[in-house]
């Protein structure tokens, strides 16, 4: 490796949706302004981290969140599946807050998950917070899932990890500006890996310049921040710790 | 009024009055009056001005009670309960108290208990109560959510409440009000007895502090939808007077014995508050600050004046420097430092440095060691320190009743006058500085509006009270309502908080197997359990405050050293590291900003880079507003004026135009390539930024692309490509923007997410320690409570905390009644001039451009712009 490591030039254009084009180990991905991951050519719809029923089990403890967080998790996950079409939705990880929140699901956010797998592959990927997968539910259950060269898998792998996608860190995004603060939840990719955002609506984030994220990238990455209806893509220089 | 109230040999006991002769002293009447109305039972409200003993007053009659019981062998609880809204105020008290205490030997007992207040003192003071307990609204609550609170306060003979006009108009005064009403209930011959301040109306205060209880309807026609046995007296304001005690001291009525009175046609009753007015102070000697007679056109610092400043120091004994923000508290110390040439001891004292620091500035001024210090609103209050004799005030006043409490703090005598100098920092400033002085000189005082309780200030108190004892619906309905903030709460209202405390109060019923609170089989409800309960009490009270951050010296491996402060979030935000800016009187650099640190080196920058800061937190006073719109409109006025003001005047009437108090004046105008509308409402600078959003959307819609707009105190100004001249004005001025247009502005705009985060924690939907998510590593993960706000505000828009929300940004955060009352005053008054170039009263307006806010979604502004700066890189 040379001492001045030449400069290197992401690829990025916005794609009609307000989403982002670029390529991770090779293969072209849409970093979707929900936080949703789209394949094109598998026709792919990739989400991580729904924390479904976050708010009861809040609740459970005393504290009374909003008893509508999944069901508008899952409102948001059928308008992108309603904009794409996919073949596939791959669940990946973290799609339940907790082992028993399956069971605290309502008749109605149980109904939409099992139409969600209808007409479709639904896939599960296990995580931390939901390692069995669901128990009920409709869908296959896996540990990660290789597709197009790309490897997908709830928690990033340590070192070198070309072609991965993956979520559990939730990453946020914190820009700094004269005119004031904003801070977003985002997708961080070095055009090698990539970590989603968080897709649940109580899901929190977690700033991208925590050691939590050091190490996983070769180069300074680029944050697609999720705007208003668009992703917008913010170099590494512009970030901000909290 | 001595005289009727009794003469000192009946009133005070021998050891009394000897104590006041060995001092040289006589009992004033009203501090005699005071001892009258507690022997009668009489709740009581004291106004007085600063220096007038207006704190023994209070307390006297609770001494002299304790002084002549018998004693007793076992511990008796507390006597007395002393409220300030300051724990410094309540630590102060408590050392003034002990003079009359310790030298009359008394056989009291007079502790203070605040969040400063070691916990082994406060487990004694829990399991055996001193005689008098000096405290803050905050305890206060903590106390009454006690378990044993019914033990703890059933002697509870008094309650003094001090700086009361300070604390009613606010959520602390809700939360207050309603422990009032349960300190009432446990203790019912509990007294009421409040301290006041000069305050314009007298009645508002007394209308919230007084216990509003019903009885049977007679005539059954006042209406009340609460399934209550209850009629509620409506509006007590005005009854107090006519009601007053008999003057002779007669004995304590029974319990539950209550001034009678008959409105429309039912039988209710409250219990009046009795006023006691102390004597008038001199009048204060207010002069103004011309610095070589002119007065800037622009600017909110004042540095144009600091010579002079610094000369009226020299001149004093000791200066207080009162100034509106802590930027300019900064500001104004480091300039006179850099004009130190005598080494005059001179100190800085504002809320975001270290507490310790601030102790220290205090201690020294108690002393006397100390020549002047710059302060903010910090020392408004309270703590009284003799030595001080004049009182500067640095730049506008922004309202009559805050300068005469600031004077006030000079010359604790009551027959020798305040002195007080105003420092106008620009021409409005002027305008207003004038209306201040004259209205001080009239003795006329902007007053808060009575407010209408707050929801979740209910919430907390309704948990409060389940952790306490089991509560019945009923019976807690009834005791709320005689809280005066909350003695028109609806039936549906209070079923609807309670219900929230239960089970967060959801259209959607899945919580309710997880009650917070459960209903035991007699029907009355309780906490759960000991975990709700204790999570409760770690989060009682009424403030929340900006998110602050440490300030700390960043050592030389870059960690963080000694603490030197506290910064709000919000002014860091506009730092980047390696920006120099002012803080405890030095130039500081920043270096990095670490989880709740900021690390700073010093620097020897002398011109730190400033970060534009708005002139004031404070809003011009309603009233002050209307004094200098009238001012204005009045030539034969305009004499009191220094010159170059009124030749800025007069060129404005030549220019332009000059419009009655009533009206509106509207300018239009070319400069440069813009086409600017300039508007002088006169209703502070909350008010007018709503008004520019809501105007920049109508803008808009009219096809007129507003590219930005600038708000201060006294003007607002809009800029667009397209002249601006023909637009019907009046249909721009309409009140109807505050109808749909506002809800979706509003809806939309931070100050609803921040409003909404505030009522959340002080409701106990979330903690202000909200446990974050602990992931294995330790790592937190932010968990907004914008996102809570997103999801509710989709899903149950009409839930209870959105309606709190709403209500606090309507009135605290955009001043929306405000707006309504100045759109409602301009009907029809609009007058619109077109001018080919600008105007003199445009000037200070324009200056302040490049503070501006774009219209539209600022922040995506910001991430777009952060866009093209990545853009532009890639593409060099």
């Amino acid at each position: 490796m040379n001492d001045v490591a030449p400069a290197f030039t992401y690829a990025f254009a916005a794609s009609p949706c307000g989403g982002l084009r670029t390529a991770v180990g090779g293969t072209d991905v849409t970093l979707r302004a929900s936080g949703a991951l789209w394949l094109e050519a598998a026709r792919i719809l990739v989400v991580a981290d729904l924390h479904l029923e976050k708010g009861s089990a809040y609740a459970a403890r005393g504290q009374m969140l909003p008893p509508y967080d999944t069901r508008e998790t899952l409102r948001r996950l059928a308008a992108e599946v309603a904009a794409t079409a996919p073949a596939a939705v791959v669940l990946l990880g973290d799609t339940f807050h907790d082992r028993k929140a399956e069971g605290r699901l309502s008749a109605a956010d149980a109904g939409a998950l099992v139409a969600l797998a209808e007409g479709r592959r639904l896939v599960w990927v296990v995580g931390n917070h939901d390692a069995d997968g669901p128990r009920a539910l409709p869908g296959e259950t896996v540990d990660e899932i290789r597709v197009e060269g790309l490897v997908l898998r709830h928690e990033p792998q340590a070192g070198a990890q070309p072609g991965e996608v993956a979520g559990h860190l939730h990453p946020a995004a914190r820009v700094v500006a004269p005119r004031g603060t904003v801070r977003r939840r985002c997708f961080i990719t070095d055009g090698e890996r990539v970590v989603l955002p968080a897709f649940g609506a109580y899901a929190g984030g977690l700033n991208v310049r925590d050691a939590a994220f050091a190490g996983l990238f070769v180069r300074p990455p680029l944050a697609g921040a999720l705007g208003d209806r668009r992703v917008r893509a913010v170099g590494w220089r512009q970030l901000a710790g909290d | 009024m001595a005289d009727a109230a009794g003469s000192p040999a009946d009133l005070l006991p021998q050891r009394f009055r000897d104590w006041f002769a060995g001092r040289g002293w006589a009992a004033r009447s009203h501090q005699l009056e005071m001892v009258a109305k507690a022997r009668a039972g009489r709740d009581a409200l004291l106004i007085a001005p600063t220096g007038g003993g207006k704190t023994l007053a209070g307390f006297l009659p609770s001494l002299i009670e304790l002084a002549e019981r018998p004693p007793a062998n076992s511990p008796r609880g507390l006597h007395t309960i002393y409220i300030s809204p300051l724990k410094a105020l309540a630590v102060d008290v408590e050392r003034n108290l002990g003079a009359p205490i310790l030298e009359m030997g008394l056989p009291v007992v007079a502790e203070s208990r605040t969040g400063d207040t070691g916990i082994s003192r406060r487990q004694r003071q829990r399991v055996k109560p001193p005689d008098i307990l000096l405290t803050t609204p905050e305890q206060l609550a903590l106390l009454c959510a006690w378990e044993g609170a019914r033990l703890y306060f059933e002697n509870l003979a008094c309650v003094i409440l001090d700086e009361i006009h300070t604390l009613h108009a606010s959520k602390r005064g809700d939360l207050l009000a309603l422990d009032l009403a349960r300190l009432q209930a446990l203790a019912p011959h509990m007294r009421r007895v409040g301290l006041s301040a000069t305050v314009d109306d007298p009645e508002v205060i007394k209308a919230w502090m007084a216990s509003h209880r019903g009885v049977e309807v007679v005539g059954g026609g006042a209406g009340s939808s609460a399934p209550s046995t209850t009629s509620w007296s409506s509006s007590p304001v005005g009854t107090g007077e006519e009601l007053a005690a008999p003057t002779s001291p007669v004995p304590p009525p029974r319990a539950g014995e209550r001034d009678h009175e008959v409105v429309e046609g039912a039988l209710v009753s409250h219990r009046s508050i009795d006023l006691v007015r102390g004597p008038g102070g001199a009048q204060p000697i207010v002069d103004l600050l011309l610095s070589e007679g002119r007065v800037p056109w622009a600017g909110h610092t004042a540095q144009h004046a600091m010579a002079e400043v610094y000369e009226a120091i020299k001149r004093a004994r000791t200066a207080l420097v009162f100034v509106n923000t802590r930027f300019q508290a900064e500001f104004a110390f480091q300039e006179l430092w850099r004009l130190n040439e005598d080494a005059l001891p001179i100190a800085l004292h504002h809320g975001s440095l270290a507490a310790e620091q601030r102790r220290k500035v205090e201690a020294a001024m108690a002393r006397g060691g100390l020549r002047a210090v710059v302060c903010t609103s910090t020392l408004d209050l309270g703590i009284d320190w003799g030595d001080v004799d004049l009182v500067i005030q640095l730049a506008s006043p922004k309202g009559a009743s805050r300068m005469v409490q600031r004077i006030g703090r000079a010359n604790h005598r009551l027959d020798e006058p305040s002195r007080a100098l105003f420092v106008p920092a620009n021409r409005f400033e002027m305008l207003e500085c004038q209306a201040a002085r004259e209205a001080i000189a009239e003795n006329r005082l902007d007053g808060d509006p009575p407010r209408v309780g707050a929801l979740d200030v209910l919430a907390q108190h309704v948990m409060g009270c389940a952790c306490s004892e089991p509560f019945d619906m009923l019976a807690l309905f009834d005791e709320v309502r005689s809280a005066g903030p909350y003695r028109d709460l609806s039936w549906e209202d209070f079923e609807a908080v309670v219900d929230f405390v239960s089970t967060g109060g959801y259209a959607l019923k899945t919580y309710d197997r997880f009650r917070r609170i459960v209903q035991l089989p007699d029907g009355r409800w309780k906490v759960r359990d000991l975990n709700v309960a204790q999570r409760h009490r770690l989060n009682v009270g009424a403030i929340v405050s900006p998110a602050m951050l440490s300030v700390r010296i960043a050592t030389r491996r870059g960690q963080g050293g000694r603490k030197i402060g506290e910064i709000e979030e919000g002014m860091l935000e506009m730092l980047d590291p390696g920006d120099t800016f002012l803080f405890g009187g030095q130039v500081w650099a920043l270096a990095e900003v670490t989880n709740l640190d900021v690390l700073v080196r010093p620097a020897n920058d002398r011109d730190p880079k400033m970060p534009s800061w708005g002139s004031s937190k404070f809003a011009l006073s309603t009233y002050l507003a209307k004094r200098v719109r009238q001012l204005m409109f009045d030539e034969s006025h305009w004499k009191v004026l220094p010159t170059d003001v009124r030749e800025w005047l007069e060129l404005q009437k030549d220019r332009s135009l000059i419009v009655s108090e009533q009206e509106l004046l509207l300018e239009t105008f070319p400069k440069g390539r813009r086409n600017f509308l300039v508007a002088y409402p006169f209703e502070g600078r909350l008010a007018h930024t709503t008004l520019a959003m809501l105007l920049t959307r109508r803008l808009e819609r009219m096809g007129v692309g507003p590219l930005g707009f600038v708000c201060n105190d006294y003007a607002l100004a809009v800029w667009a490509l397209e002249p601006l001249d023909g637009l019907d004005f009046g249909e721009l001025f309409a009140e109807d923007m505050l109808g749909d247009d506002l809800e979706a502005w509003l809806s939309e705009s931070f100050m609803m997410k921040r409003a909404f985060k505030g009522c959340a924690i002080i409701a106990g939907l979330i903690e202000k320690r909200f446990p974050g998510e602990q992931q294995k590593t330790g790592r937190q993960i932010t968990f907004s409570t914008d996102l809570i706000y997103d999801v509710l505000r989709r899903h149950e828009p009409d839930h209870l905390l959105l309606r709190c929300a709403r209500a606090d940004a309507a009135t605290g955060l955009v001043d929306v009644a405000r707006l309504g009352d100045l759109l409602a005053r301009i009907k029809g008054r609009i007058r619109h001039i077109a001018l080919d170039h600008l105007s003199p009263f445009s000037v200070p307006i324009l200056l302040e451009i490049g503070k501006e806010r774009s219209p539209g979604d600022a922040r995506e502004t910001i991430l777009a712009e952060a866009e093209e700066d990545l853009i532009a890189e890639a593409s060099q």
